[in-house]
């Protein structure tokens, strides 16, 4: 086989379900527990202060 | 020291602007020349604006003013930039408007810079590079400053991002008319004008960065999540699609280092993700900041917005081939396009439905804000477009409607109604802000542009879709003899009054922003309009009551 | 500036996961970075290595000197914003513009002009469907043979000199990137150039370093090269090169899988 071959076989298989499975981490990172205070905090930043003309 | 300084610059500049002349006097082709022109111009511009500069006691109102304090964000870029938002917006819906009605009426082509080949590149670049392009520097400056509570890392250097933009678009623009062009879309500059580009994104993507760099708030928001996206992936991009090589340093001409299929999935994969990343990444960037500010409210989901950000960045790429169903292109590479452009469509909607919902809760400002209700426009047109294109990247649909003026439609619904709507409901939100007024002008011709704007894409993508589909349609239709029915000066007569309707619906768009400089211009000189509240809703004490509940005691016996 | 990353991070326990990408800028540019580059590396970089996108066809060639400057002169003018120059293989299409498109086609197209919009007709095998006075009159006045054209008029194409500011420099950028002219090519391109729009040059001379090559005053005016001469030339030729119904193409199409 050649490299591409093998290279493509790969990238049909198991890195297929690597990138799924990281796709899927990265989507339910923000709804572990902890998460939920930060990400209001983040959410809300944006109204904290004076920051309009100045 | 100072005198010492003003000294260096002005040598600086006359160094570059004798660099410049000489190159006008060895270069290869007129082109080159011309541009050599404008940059030995601007140069001696740059001279005499530094020689004015050099009274030390003249700290007036400078165009290199740099921040009042230490306490005052830099506002300066920002402001400089809704002004050549303003500016240029105008100067490509015209370029738009003229090109569509040289569609309707070919004698309006004037030959050779005014011709429709040369303009058209005018105008795709005006409106995306410099109206969407200034739109995007002005607020992610506006918005990291903000999110970040600190001011702009590297003053000058962000100076220097703004004013050497302005230059890139010249340079650009006045090529096309020259005919400097490399014939790859959205990507037509030359080398030299792709060097300078690439040398302003490297500064705006340290200013940017440094600025992050400095903040005061631990987090960084979600927006500017969006906007770094946008200025690395677009750097990628420029540099990996435009590698070439010029035919002569003194020359305008370069070939790319891509040939054939390897250069059109190249090309494309960069045209696709301009489209995402600039037109997309970086205007979800915008809406994740002011969507929330106008309404006053957070964003419905910041979850969402972090899956919305993952998987909108790692999908986009993939979406390029969906531009070369069934060319020449390896099927495979199609499919995958095809796939991960339907796929596309999650992160899409996810995104609008975190910006629609965000106004949960408020929906009644979309009947008493103008601002709110362009951007509520804004986010579905986002919607509709990014369902249209999936729609048109399935390779059954797309073998009617590729080469037609359906994608022209459909670009349109999307650039127009998102980009344009989302821009101006920025521009709305920032002016009164950074000119420190009390509100815009007048609320009432917002109202105006935004339902001149509507009207406007109605028009433009009804009409464009018709054609389209009446294009492709002709194209493929057989006659009961087996032969093709008709001959392809008939498909183009059949489109001269869908041409019409479009441009009626590019003038009614243009009339709007007509209006919104208008609007702009009177609220920079400090008027306010002496008009009606724009949610004058007249207090009934009839019907403010709670409702008979109680009544029934009253019912008269019988 | 360096001091307020360090107070920042300095006051933070060493944040974990996504997290420490939200306040991590450097990670955040270069996890972004990783993320969109996935997506071109896997569907560009095999177009490199993959046999039917490299593979050569019979017939192909590097344009002459006098049709890559007409081509130069269709890439400034736009015309790639209304013509395509890929055929898709739909029985319409081929009926209406020939047979479709190989990628072995544009394999020396730097850059390639197949188009995305298709306001006039396709133009891949244009050449020889017209004669060189149709291509000229059409041209100069596009209304005057196909009456519903919208195209714009290029009258000036005739009463402007072809200048090349230097042929052999240009086919010396083109075999940088990749196009294989020769030493003998590139030495005559100056006077190859001239040679092709020669009402009476010698064809034969051109044909022994460019087959097929068309040797004739293309714009109907012998006395000049002009800018007319370059395009027409390049009209002419498109899609004349590779005999797409010869036994041997026949055999490397059926060998052209996923098509």
């Amino acid at each position: 086989m050649s490299v591409y071959e093998t290279l493509r076989h790969f990238a049909d298989s198991w890195f297929l379900l690597v990138m799924f499975l990281l796709f899927l981490t990265f989507c339910l990172w923000p709804f572990r527990p902890g998460a939920k205070d930060h990400n209001q905090a983040a959410a809300n930043s944006i109204f904290e202060g004076q920051d309009d003309g100045e | 020291m100072q005198a010492e300084a003003a000294l260096g610059r002005i040598g600086l500049w006359f160094a570059l602007m004798f660099l410049a002349i000489v190159a006008i006097v060895a270069a290869k082709d007129s082109g080159f020349a011309a541009h050599a022109t404008i940059v030995a111009a601007v140069a001696f511009l740059l001279v005499l604006v530094s020689a004015a500069r050099f009274d030390p006691l003249s700290s007036g109102r400078s165009f290199f003013r740099m921040p009042d304090g230490p306490d005052k964000y830099d506002d300066d870029p920002v402001r400089w930039g809704v002004l050549a938002t303003t500016f240029w917006g105008m100067a490509g819906f015209l370029a738009g408007l003229f090109i569509a009605l040289q569609m309707a009426f070919p004698q309006l082509n004037i030959e050779p810079w005014f011709n429709f080949g040369r303009l058209r590149p005018l105008h795709t670049s005006a409106v995306i590079f410099a109206f969407g392009g200034n739109a995007l520097i002005a607020t992610s400056f506006y918005i990291v400053q903000r999110t970040c509570r600190t001011q702009l890392a590297f003053p000058s250097l962000a100076r220097f991002v703004f004013w050497g933009y302005q230059m890139f678009i010249l340079l650009a623009a006045t090529g096309y008319l020259l005919g400097i062009t490399q014939s790859k879309e959205y990507a037509e500059p030359e080398w030299y004008v792709d060097l300078w580009l690439t040398i302003v994104w490297v500064a705006y993507f340290i200013v940017f960065m440094g600025t992050i760099v400095k903040r005061k708030e631990p987090h960084i928001y979600v927006a500017n999540w969006f906007f770094l996206a946008f200025i690395v992936t677009v750097a990628m991009l420029h540099i990996v699609n435009n590698l070439a090589v010029p035919v002569s340093l003194l020359g305008a001409k370069s070939y790319g280092v891509w040939s054939g299929v390897q250069d059109a999935l190249t090309q494309w994969w960069y045209g696709h993700n301009a489209v995402g990343f600039f037109l997309t990444a970086g205007f979800l960037a915008m809406m994740y900041y002011f969507v929330p500010k106008q309404a006053e409210r957070p964003v419905y989901s910041y979850r969402l917005s972090i899956i919305h950000f993952w998987s909108l960045i790692f999908l986009y790429i993939w979406a390029g081939p969906h531009h070369l169903h069934y060319t020449a292109l390896p099927d495979w590479a199609q499919t995958l396009g095809m796939v991960f452009s339907i796929i596309l469509w999650m992160p899409s909607w996810g995104g609008m439905i975190n910006g629609l919902m965000t106004l949960n809760g408020a929906w009644d400002k979309i009947r008493t804000d103008p601002i709110i209700r362009m951007m509520v426009m804004a986010l579905a047109f986002y919607g509709m477009s990014t369902f249209e294109g999936p729609m048109l990247s399935i390779k059954a649909v797309n073998s009617l409607s590729h080469y037609t003026d359906w994608t022209i439609g459909h670009v349109h619904s999307g650039a127009l109604g998102w980009n344009g709507m989302i821009t101006f409901a920025a521009l709305y939100f920032l002016v009164p802000r950074l000119w420190k007024r009390e509100r815009m002008y007048s609320l009432r011709m917002i109202n105006w542009h935004f339902w001149l704007a509507t009207l406007g894409i109605v028009f433009y993508a009804a009409s464009m879709w018709v054609a389209g589909v009446t294009q492709g349609l002709m194209w493929r239709e057989y006659g009961p003899d087996g032969y093709l029915i008709w001959s392809f000066a008939d498909t183009m007569d059949a489109m001269f009054p869908m041409y019409v309707a479009r441009a009626f619906g590019g003038l009614l768009y243009l009339s709007g922003a007509i209006i919104m400089t208008y609007n702009i211009a009177m609220t920079l000189a400090g008027r306010l309009r002496d008009e009606a509240p724009m949610t004058e809703t007249p207090h009934d004490a009839q019907a403010d009551r709670p409702l008979p509940a109680a009544v029934p005691a009253a019912v008269p016996a019988e | 500036m360096t001091e307020h990353v360090d107070t920042t991070n300095a006051a933070e326990d060493k944040p974990k996961g996504h997290k420490r990408l939200e306040r991590n800028v450097t990670l955040l540019a270069v996890a972004t970075l990783v993320t969109v580059a996935i997506g071109g590396i896997v569907e560009i970089a095999p177009l490199f290595w993959i046999d039917n996108t490299i593979e050569k066809v019979d017939g192909m060639r590097p344009y002459t000197p006098l049709e890559q400057a007409g081509r130069d002169i269709y890439i400034r003018e736009g015309c790639y914003s209304c013509h395509s120059q890929m055929i898709r293989p739909f029985r319409d299409e081929v009926e209406r513009y020939g047979h479709y498109s190989l990628a072995a086609e544009s394999m020396y197209d730097h850059p390639f002009q197949w188009g995305s919009k298709r306001t006039g007709p396709d133009l891949a095998r244009v050449g020889g469907r017209y004669s060189d006075a149709w291509h000229v009159q059409h041209l100069k006045d596009p209304q005057s043979v196909v009456p519903q054209s919208i195209m714009p008029s290029y009258r000036f194409l005739a009463e402007t000199d072809l200048k090349v500011p230097d042929p052999a420099e240009t086919m010396r950028t083109l075999r940088t990137v990749g196009v294989p002219y020769s030493d003998t090519q590139v030495k005559q391109a100056e006077s190859d150039l001239a040679l092709q729009a020669e009402a009476f040059g010698n064809a034969k001379d051109l044909q022994s370093r460019y087959p097929k090559a068309q040797v004739r005053d293309f714009d109907g005016d012998p006395g000049r090269l002009t800018e007319m001469d370059a395009l027409v030339a390049y009209l002419q030729m498109l899609g004349t090169l590779v005999d797409v119904n010869s036994a041997a193409a026949q055999e490397e199409l059926a060998e052209e899988k996923g098509r």
